[in-house]
């Protein structure tokens, strides 16, 4: 049981990371700065949020959804929503500096594909409650592996000669493909032999 | 210049406006997905039945019929047992000939791959622990290399009659061995993965077979024991 | 109401202000299901179903929803129209709904859809907003038939494989250049892209420059 756990969670990590293999959270990916504390925060603010979300998405699945599964995208997006309101309320409350700190990300989560794509992928691969939590423990870290290494290579990428023309959103594709090839040297880590 | 007009302050919308905006939406978003559902659902069970079926066909070479078997309690069963819900339990497929007599059992497995989850259904032969057939169902492994493991040919009319257990040899190393299997050449993790798939349903599914085996095997139709 | 006309809502949103290309909104499924041309022609027609029948509600209602909860309302219709596409596309082409996977359901958070209600659709009528909504529908298809042939001509050498009208491209023994229908790929397709585009468009201004004020670059030339 531990062996398939550790599985899910490093399968989500690396493997098939959740940016770099299934292109999730790409607005956070592609818009992130320089700045590695940033990119953290953002990474770790997810990493919370997505645990929370994958918790509700079982609840959901487990209590609600069997009884009218046509609702479970609609159910999906309002609990989420919801939720992000909730946590940055909590936060506020809770950790006066954590919220000033993480503040502005937290609404950009909402949004974040990745939540929603967690929940479905979730439920598409029927993940019980353990395993879901430990999903998106992988799928997070996996982000925000994914976001720092972005921002610590754009910072250093600020300072190279790059050609006018792929200044921009096309140096950030490239460097994204490149790490996505990086990435994939990762398959077949988990392969038992 | 005309005097400044003076700002009317906006009408403060009242709460149970905006719950009844909402609650009409949602209620009018119900009843089409309702709608939509209805007419859906019986066409998405008829593929999925209709693509089951074919697995099996393929897997067991065109039986006439077969049976669906529920793995519950440790033992496979014909009937459901009270109150449970199908779509929960495992499940083999027995087919038979049209005369009766058994061919084999289909039955669907999967595991951890190189890429991802790799999951197959096989045809096995209980009585002389041979296998009949291999059918890849869902894999995501290396488009060019591990996809192999569904897309060539002659890696998968390999199991049409290999002896249970499967061992797994380089593809020129083979020794004859009934057993043996010959692995992808630059796909070794995937071609391992299906063998491994195979071997642990076996291990698995094994004494419960053999259970079943002293079992009558009923016409179909009947109901089970 | 708006102060342009018909001609360029309709336009706008096929080329100049082409989503995916030149705003950069809804690269999830522009990246992850442009494997294939058969996927990216699903997918594109998937959207532009969404994106119209969202755009024709929200304009509709616009002046029934209270501003509080109009983004709550417009997230509620542009999922029951993605959920109503998922199960069409569950009953009639499975092997392509499997395919795209959780992507379908993943529409409803691309940013194109809400982005065109809250800026267009809740604020114009009705037959301006199908104008916005088909044209941006229109130039998100092209964007991901320019992402799913590239992408499945050189990492596969066929257009449309698996369908009826499968053809393979690439001649002979073409031994297909994988990494391309791979994840890599999909970023440095759209990476290159945007390359071709960004000279295409630095050539007009240059030679913009050069009809205007052909003294003043002359001389700067010269200078350098």
């Amino acid at each position: 049981m531990m062996g398939d756990l550790l599985w899910i969670l490093l399968s989500a990590m690396v493997v098939n990371n959740f940016t770099l293999a299934y292109f999730l959270g790409l607005c956070p990916f592609m818009g992130v700065s320089g700045r590695i504390a940033t990119a953290l925060r953002l990474g770790l603010a997810d990493i919370f949020v997505l645990v929370i979300a994958s918790i509700c998405a079982w609840f959901l699945n487990t209590f609600i959804l069997p009884y009218a599964p046509f609702l479970r995208l609609i159910s999906f997006i309002v609990v989420i929503a919801s939720l992000v309101q909730i946590v940055e309320m909590v936060i506020k409350k809770v950790s006066p500096t954590l919220f000033r700190q993480l503040g502005i990300y937290l609404p950009l989560i909402t949004t974040n594909c990745a939540i929603l794509g967690l929940a479905i992928f979730q439920t598409n691969r029927g993940y019980g409650l353990l395993e879901g939590i430990f999903f998106a423990l992988g799928g997070g870290a996996g982000l925000t592996l994914a976001l720092v290494l972005m921002a610590s290579i754009r910072e250093s990428s600020e300072m190279a000669d790059v050609p006018s023309l792929a200044r921009g959103m096309a140096l950030v594709l490239i460097i994204a493909g490149s790490l996505s090839l990086a990435f994939m040297g990762f398959a077949g880590l988990l392969s038992a032999s | 210049m005309t005097a400044p007009v003076p700002l009317q302050p906006k009408p403060d919308v009242p709460a149970w406006r905006l719950l009844l905006t909402l609650g009409l939406a949602g209620a009018l978003a119900g009843f089409l997905l309702v709608f939509v559902y209805q007419i859906t659902l019986p066409i998405i069970e008829r593929n999925k039945a209709e693509r089951l079926a074919a697995a099996i066909e393929e897997v067991l070479k065109a039986p006439d019929h077969y049976d669906t078997l529920y793995v519950s309690n440790g033992a496979l069963t014909r009937q459901l047992p009270p109150g449970a819900n199908p779509a929960k339990l495992d499940a083999v497929y027995l087919g038979y000939h049209a005369d009766g007599t058994r061919i084999g059992y289909a039955i669907a497995s999967q595991e951890p791959g190189f890429q991802d989850q790799v999951r197959l259904i096989f045809g096995y032969d209980d009585a002389t622990s041979t296998l009949l057939g291999m059918k890849v169902l869902e894999s995501k492994e290396t488009p060019g290399l591990g996809d192999k493991i569904e897309k060539s040919e002659a890696f998968i009319s390999q199991f049409d009659g290999v002896e249970a257990p499967l061992k797994g040899v380089k593809a020129r190393e083979g020794t004859g061995d009934p057993h043996e299997v010959d692995m992808i050449t630059g796909a070794t993790i995937s071609s391992r993965t299906v063998i491994r798939i195979i071997n642990d349903a076996l291990e698995r599914m094994g004494p419960m077979l053999k259970a079943y085996e002293t079992a009558p095997a009923t016409a179909a139709g009947e109901a089970g024991q | 109401m708006s102060n342009t006309t018909p001609q360029q809502d309709f336009f706008r949103g096929i080329w100049r202000e082409n989503p995916v290309l030149i705003q950069m909104l809804g690269l999830c499924p522009a990246l992850a299901v442009t494997n294939s041309v058969a996927n990216a022609v699903v997918m594109g027609i998937a959207t532009f179903f969404v994106l119209t029948g969202s755009s024709l509600l929200v304009s509709l209602v616009k002046k029934l929803v209270p501003g509080e909860v109009r983004i709550s309302t417009y997230i509620l219709i542009i999922a029951t129209f993605v959920t109503v596409a998922d199960m069409t596309l569950e009953a009639f082409v499975p092997d392509i709904h499997k395919a795209l996977g959780a992507f379908v359901a993943l529409i409803v958070v691309n940013c194109i859809i809400l982005a065109r209600q809250e800026a267009f659709a809740s604020k114009n009528p009705v037959g301006r907003s199908l104008l916005d909504a088909v044209g941006t529908g229109i130039g998100f298809m092209i964007a991901m038939l320019m992402m799913g042939t590239v992408r499945e001509v050189l990492g596969n050498g066929t257009i449309l494989d698996g369908t009826r009208f499968g053809m393979k491209v690439i001649p002979g023994n073409y031994e297909p250049w994988v990494i391309f229908v791979l994840p890599p790929g999909g970023f440095l397709t759209l990476g290159f892209w945007l390359l071709i585009i960004s000279w295409f468009q630095k050539r007009r201004t240059e030679r913009a420059r050069i009809r205007e004020w052909p003294e003043g670059v002359a001389a700067q030339k010269e200078a350098a």
